[in-house]
């Protein structure tokens, strides 16, 4: 996994509610054996008409915006557990989801994947849709280890929150099977032992 | 202070917890299917990793299975070699696959169930949000990424958080016509999508209490729909009595004795949630939904709210629905009856004794889809497939189906389907289809009319 530290980046609103992991990658994607490639269809029926055309009112499609940051509404990657919706986002050039609630699973499936979901205040990220949507050029901060999300030249920052574990493995690249494995001993032992 | 049967059930499976940081949960059971395991396979080949306990693994095929013709070779390319990765996988580490045509395929959260896999005061994972439904036995059961799958073939455990816990309380008698799908539907409008995020749900009640394995199932698959990693029930007679005899349940006196642990996992009476909700039985009435998630729900006698929220209004666009209209009388051309939430044999029975002697409309294309082959052979025995002949619905072969629009099986664009599924987003059965979700017996009706009708004064 690569590791995360801090991030300057300009950011791409996605000002819309509840965004299933449906939309983020629909099923009909899901073929692939690999984990690569998955970008190209990130947001699939939001990006492109029926007919393949591109839809020039969705925001992945509006030339004046870029960077890796996307920020999202609330309820972020509810539904589905495909981790595929964690692997578009990221292959897509994402390093980090900003959102006033992200649903349990895709949140797991960032950060096993490097991709640093930030949990902001309601009213933070009303601030930062406005922010970004009337200057495209507007850049952010994110700083993982003191945990702050901040605005360039604006006096608005927050703190987030992380589970500290997962902020160890976020800096410094590690991931969980190398933990479990490495503790296979003690399971071994939990499973001689079993209560049940 | 008294324990809950998620605790009793989450404290007996940690081996050894993270100091400020995650615990080791160990997992007895792991479901795989073809979507999300093939990463995670590949990733333990690269790292040299050899799969932990292969007897502690079953497979099935289910997503990207067509359900017609399944004996012939599978038409799109794609879908034919991710089914033939999983053969390859599970043959290379030694895992038992019921693979397409095998008479104990079927969509793992109703195959599993069925073989006597799921029992009480397990864990159980599988990358499929859906594995909630096991819940309805006791056990621990949530669906996890394909990392997450990773990780359990290489060490049988997870790192997890212990989740806060929740109770959703329901009393009273429930009215005619309410189905389980009718009352996780209910609470969900009643909660909203992400009431339940953080929190592993228990359901109590007479309700519950009074349901059948398989409403029960019903409702816990759903529980991911409000948020929560996993729904649970307390174990009782009619799980024990469910469980006794299949294939892998435990027989005889290892029998008696796991019934004997079995019956200490209720929550204690004095055991603390975090959170609590109630509802009364009396106050549901058969459900459907209006928009593009499954907290868009409303009874079916009721009108679409009024709401100015951005985001609901894209929804009710997407609909082509009008805040403040009723549903009934909505012309349908799709009936899908099928999916982990209700394919069970149960559910077909409700639909054959609502369809018996009736005919389907000439307008409506309307599926049925068993969701394993031992449902389909049930579906056939009982002679429901007869009515359903009889009356012009089709009798496919068990998977996923029209669930997910990731096989064959797709409304087309724009079309309206009733759905018994769990799933009503944007595109969800196809681009461009429109889900309204409801009961198994709502679904049969409009199958029947070829449009929604108010299934309250349709009963006898």
């Amino acid at each position: 996994m690569e590791k995360f530290t801090t991030l300057k980046s300009k950011a791409i609103p996605l000002n819309i509610e509840n965004v299933d992991t449906d939309q983020i990658i629909p099923a009909r994607f899901l073929k692939a054996t690999d984990r690569k490639g998955f970008g190209d269809n990130l947001f699939r029926d939001w990006r492109y008409h029926k007919d393949g055309s591109v839809n020039i009112d969705f925001i992945l499609n509006d030339a004046q915006y870029s960077g890796k940051i996307l920020v999202a509404g609330d309820n972020f990657g509810c539904g589905s557990s495909r981790e595929h919706a964690a692997w578009a986002i990221t292959d897509f050039g994402f390093k980090v989801v900003v959102s006033s609630f992200f649903a349990d699973i895709f949140k797991g499936n960032a950060l096993n994947n490097g991709l640093l979901p930030v949990q902001v205040s309601k009213a933070f990220l009303s601030d930062l849709l406005q922010i970004i949507a009337s200057n495209s050029e507007t850049e952010l901060l994110v700083d993982l280890e003191n945990q702050i999300i901040s605005v360039k030249d604006f006096d608005l920052s927050e703190k987030f929150e992380i589970d500290a574990y997962k902020k160890t493995c976020m800096i410094n690249g590690y991931d969980d099977i190398d933990y479990l494995v490495n503790n296979k001993k003690l399971i071994e032992a939990f499973e001689a032992q079993k209560i049940y | 202070m008294g324990k809950t049967l998620f605790d009793k059930v989450w404290d007996a499976h940690v081996v050894d917890a993270i100091d400020n940081g995650p615990q080791i949960l160990y997992i007895d059971k792991h479901l795989i299917h073809e979507v999300t395991s093939p990463q995670a396979f590949n990733e333990l080949e690269e790292r040299g990793i050899p799969v932990y306990r292969p007897n502690q693994i079953v497979a099935t095929a289910d997503h990207n299975t067509p359900t017609l013709n399944q004996d012939q070779p599978i038409k799109d390319e794609l879908s034919r070699k991710q089914l033939e990765q999983l053969s390859k996988n599970c043959k290379k580490n030694d895992i038992t696959l019921y693979q397409l045509g095998h008479k104990y395929n079927g969509i793992v959260h109703v195959m599993a169930p069925e073989l006597g896999v799921t029992q009480p005061g397990l864990t159980m994972v599988c990358g499929d949000s859906h594995t909630s439904t096991h819940g309805a036995f006791g056990a621990i059961a949530f669906g996890i990424g394909t990392s997450q799958v990773a990780q359990v073939f290489a060490s049988q455990c997870l790192l997890l958080t212990k989740p806060k816990s929740l109770r959703v309380s329901v009393n009273g008698e429930l009215k005619e016509g309410v189905l389980p799908k009718d009352v996780i539907l209910y609470i969900i409008s009643k909660l909203g999508t992400n009431s339940g995020t953080g929190y592993f749900c228990e359901y109590a009640g007479n309700v519950f209490e009074d349901m059948s394995m398989e409403g029960r199932m019903t409702v816990c698959n759903m529980s991911i729909e409000m948020g929560a990693r996993g729904g649970m029930i307390a174990p009782d007679e009619t799980t024990f009595s469910y469980v006794k005899g299949r294939e892998f349940a435990p027989k005889g006196e290892d029998f008696d004795k796991k019934v004997a642990y079995w019956k200490t996992l209720p929550t204690d009476e004095d055991a603390v949630f975090d959170q609590e909700y109630s509802f009364d039985a009396e106050d549901i009435e058969p459900m459907i939904t209006y928009g593009t998630n499954p907290g868009m729900g409303i009874k079916i006698s009721e009108t679409i709210p009024v709401n100015d929220n951005p985001s609901f209004k894209k929804s009710l666009a997407y609909m082509n629905f009008e805040a403040g209209e009723s549903l009934i009388n909505k012309p349908i051309n799709f009936v899908f009856i099928g999916s982990c939430t209700n394919s069970r044999i149960e559910d077909f029975r409700v639909a054959a004794k609502y369809i018996k002697g009736k005919k389907k409309a000439d307008n409506v294309t309307a599926w049925l889809v068993p969701g394993s082959k031992q449902v389909e052979h049930q579906i056939i025995e009982e002679g429901l497939k007869t009515i359903f002949d009889d009356a012009g619905f089709e009798l496919r072969q068990p998977g996923c189906s029209a669930c997910l629009a990731m096989n064959d099986d797709k409304i087309p664009q724009g079309e309206y389907c009733v759905s018994t599924s769990n799933r009503n987003f944007e595109g969800r059965q196809g681009q461009g289809s429109r889900t309204i979700l409801a009961s198994p017996l709502v679904a049969a009706a409009t199958a029947v009319e070829g449009k929604i009708i108010d299934i309250t004064k349709h009963l006898n």
